[in-house]
């Protein structure tokens, strides 16, 4: 029997067991809304801005390791999913975005709410595709979850026309697809990987780096075995935070522009880096030219675009990290690296990570707090200082998770991405760790977080000034701040050098602001006052707590690298 | 830096080829001819592509290409024995008697093709190689001030193998 687009839509997620997806109504996609009450047992949460949308649909699958579904209308619905879009492409996380689209008979008329979508978000997505037909719908939403959530995964885009959602056809959603373009690597080459084994067993300064792919992977498991069989250290890339427990003898840190001294030192002197899940960005090489020169580089990744592309390697193998890594632990045997682990200590020792403890609250004692009020939580940060305290101060492996935008590095990603994390996971304390600028990119979603009962806890890390450029101002620029003050108004001197008594005020009052959506604020000043602000919030069943910490504005993240320079050239007070 | 050859196999859809053409322009790659027509199958495309480039980036290039679903299969050309030919026509304009004989020489030479002629001008019709089209309107070009020249991009097929004749 023949059913309409619509109504296939919904069979179709069904079938692929989806039972959270967010949604923003539009012209273009209210037979899908429509379809959408009438069926049970799919929850359907309502963001407040596309961008924010998508945002919380990569914390839900960042979270759940589920592909998760969006759904917008046309035009503008469509393209405010683009930041979130390219997000998502550059962290590999699986998404089914639907937008909605003016009937087929009008795409090119400049018609009500028309964008070229697919054009706009080809290079952007894993896959992008206008449903043309309506014979091809069921085959092509199936296209989509399978190529979104296979190989490394990503967003695919499904546009879909008015006149295909009403239109009636074929009632099946087929079980499994193929496509002759499309084979993700599934195997590993036996041969590749023992000499990459060979090579790490022969080395005398061996070091392991580890990337997000680990937790694509989900691999975690299988590199503690081969790290604790082999005697190896490893280092981390930002995404790969938590891929080795934090208090883990083998674990020496971040390595990279804000990585810690003795990671950074480990690299510039190991003599095979093998490297794991990782597309060496330039945050993680600095200067290419002097990235790791003592070491012969293994790189295993799924993706063969990713294998010497940056950095020529000796061993390249393409390879899901879980695979290679169960095949190397077949193989492991212990290594004699103690000499070498205590060279690593000793860089350790002499630059240890800290910040000063003298004057008040630092980033650093906000951080251990977090480490010590929760024993399980899923932590959610923003882009800018605040995201490279978490990494370098917060504790993550077994049950502490970490998700943050390390690619494209987008600012209002966190609060919207810790709902969506807290949706998928409303068992598990999840913290989002903000800036003040960061947050204002998207608090709009603090009515959502309310509507749907999700009692995030929202760190916000006030400082005034967007910091991590203030902190390029500050030490590059000689000082002059230009556009980073967010409490800066029209009658200030324009040549002002930071903030004093004569300041305005700061605008928003974030205690105002969630009192305004009936959620708790907590202000904090000192650090005793980090712990019963942690746990006060906790507290919190229903609704978001943001707590927000009055930090000095003057606060650098360090150590750094400057963009371009050598690892080993690290500034570190 | 040189010119290397690739056959890609895509899907034969909506949107294709700007996603190939697409990819060379986002990541700055330097393209120099696409052309792109059916197959035997005709839910298959095959566009010869030309680059100039590097080993490096020639190699990435590739793996691009093969990553994007709608690629079913790149073939590297560049050390392969092929046939290839480009489509082009040569108008010359404004010329007297004299110099319309001596396009008909230079046609003979070339071994191309007199497609058409009116009272002071002569179209000519070229499948060479690219090399040789460029020679044909390089020597144009020295000889006369009006000419008009307009160039389909280079196709190309495997030879067949020598053990297959």
């Amino acid at each position: 029997m023949d059913i309409t687009g619509r109504k296939l839509f919904v069979r179709a997620l069904q079938e692929e067991g989806v039972d959270t997806i967010f949604g923003y109504p539009g012209g273009m996609v209210t037979d899908l809304m429509d379809e959408l009450y009438k069926t049970e047992g799919i929850r359907l949460v309502l963001p407040r801005h596309e961008q924010g949308l998508v945002h919380m649909a990569e914390g839900y699958a960042r979270a759940t390791g589920k592909t998760a579904v969006c759904l917008v209308t046309s035009g503008p619905g469509a393209t405010n999913t683009i930041t979130g879009l390219a997000d998502a492409h550059y962290d590999s996380i699986p998404l089914v975005c639907f937008t909605g689209q003016v009937p087929l008979n009008l795409i090119g008329n400049d018609a009500f709410q028309e964008v070229d979508i697919v054009g706009m978000t080809r290079n952007i997505t894993k896959y992008s595709v206008t449903v043309r037909e309506r014979k091809d719908l069921g085959k092509i939403i199936k296209m989509a979850f399978h190529i979104a959530s296979t190989g490394k995964p990503g967003p695919v885009l499904i546009d879909l026309p008015k006149n295909i959602q009403t239109e009636s056809g074929d009632s099946v959603y087929p079980e499994k697809i193929s496509i002759r373009g499309y084979k993700p690597n599934e195997s590993v080459h036996v041969g590749q990987l023992k000499k990459a084994y060979k090579l790490l067993k022969s080395a005398e300064k061996p070091l392991i780096l580890a990337g997000g792919g680990i937790h694509i992977g989900r691999a975690q498991e299988e590199l503690l075995l081969l790290v604790e069989k082999m005697k190896v250290p490893v280092v981390t890339t930002v995404m790969g935070k938590g891929a080795l427990p934090a208090h883990h003898p083998y674990y020496v840190g971040n390595c990279g522009m804000h990585g810690r001294y003795a990671a950074n030192m480990a690299v510039s002197q190991c003599d095979v880096l093998f490297s794991i899940g990782t597309r060496f960005n330039d945050r993680i090489t600095g200067d290419l030219n002097e990235f790791a020169p003592k070491a012969k580089i293994v790189h295993i990744d799924i993706d063969t675009a990713s294998i010497s592309r940056n950095v020529v390697v000796d061993v390249p193998i393409v390879a899901d990290a879980k695979l290679a890594l169960d095949k190397l632990n077949e193989w492991a045997e212990p290594k004699k690296t103690k000499k070498w682990l205590e060279e690593i200590r000793a860089w350790e020792e002499e630059n240890p990570l800290q910040m000063r403890k003298d004057k008040g609250m630092t980033p650093q004692m906000i951080m251990e707090g977090i480490n010590q009020a929760f024993e399980e939580a899923i932590l959610v940060t923003d882009v800018g200082q605040h995201q490279m305290w978490a990494s370098q101060y917060l504790e993550f492996g077994g049950k502490k998770q970490f998700i943050t935008s390390g690619g494209l590095g987008t600012m209002g990603f966190g609060f919207p991405a810790a709902v969506g994390a807290k949706i998928g996971n409303p068992e598990v304390p999840v913290i989002c760790i903000t800036g003040d600028g960061g947050f204002q990119m998207n608090m709009q979603e603090m009515a959502t977080a309310v509507a749907e009962h999700s009692p995030v806890i929202i760190c916000l890390l006030n400082n005034q000034y967007l910091g991590m450029v203030r902190q390029m101002q500050q030490l590059f620029y000689g000082k002059r701040y230009e556009a980073t003050c967010l409490r800066r108004r029209i009658t200030c001197p324009l040549d002002c050098k930071g903030p004093g008594e004569n300041c305005p005020p700061y605008v928003p009052d974030f205690m105002a602001f969630a009192k305004a959506y009936n959620a708790r604020g907590i202000r904090v000043h000192k650090a005793e006052e980090i712990l019963p602000a942690l746990e006060e919030a906790k507290l919190q069943k229903d609704v978001p707590t943001i707590i927000e910490f009055m930090i000095s504005s003057d606060e650098l993240v360090l150590p750094m690298v400057k963009g371009g320079n050598p690892m080993s050239e690290m500034i570190l007070k | 830096m040189k010119n290397r050859w690739i056959a890609l196999y895509v899907e034969n859809q909506v949107g294709v080829l700007a996603k190939v053409s697409g990819l060379f322009s986002a990541k700055s790659y330097n393209l120099q001819s696409l052309t792109v027509g059916t197959t035997e199958d005709e839910s298959v495309s095959r566009m010869t592509i030309c680059v100039t480039s590097d080993d490096i980036t020639f190699e990435q290039i590739k793996k691009q290409l093969n990553r994007m679903v709608e690629v079913i299969k790149v073939i590297d050309l560049t050390n392969v024995p092929l046939h290839m030919k480009e489509i082009l026509f040569a108008k010359v304009l404004h010329c007297t008697t004299a110099e319309k004989e001596e396009v008909f020489q230079i046609a003979q030479v070339f071994n191309v093709q007199v497609a058409d002629i009116g009272t002071d001008s002569v179209l000519l019709e070229c499948k060479l190689t690219e090399r040789r089209n460029n020679e044909l309107i390089a020597l144009l070009r020295s000889k006369y001030r009006h000419i008009e020249i307009v160039r389909g991009g280079a196709v190309a097929i495997e030879s067949i193998s020598t053990s297959c004749r």
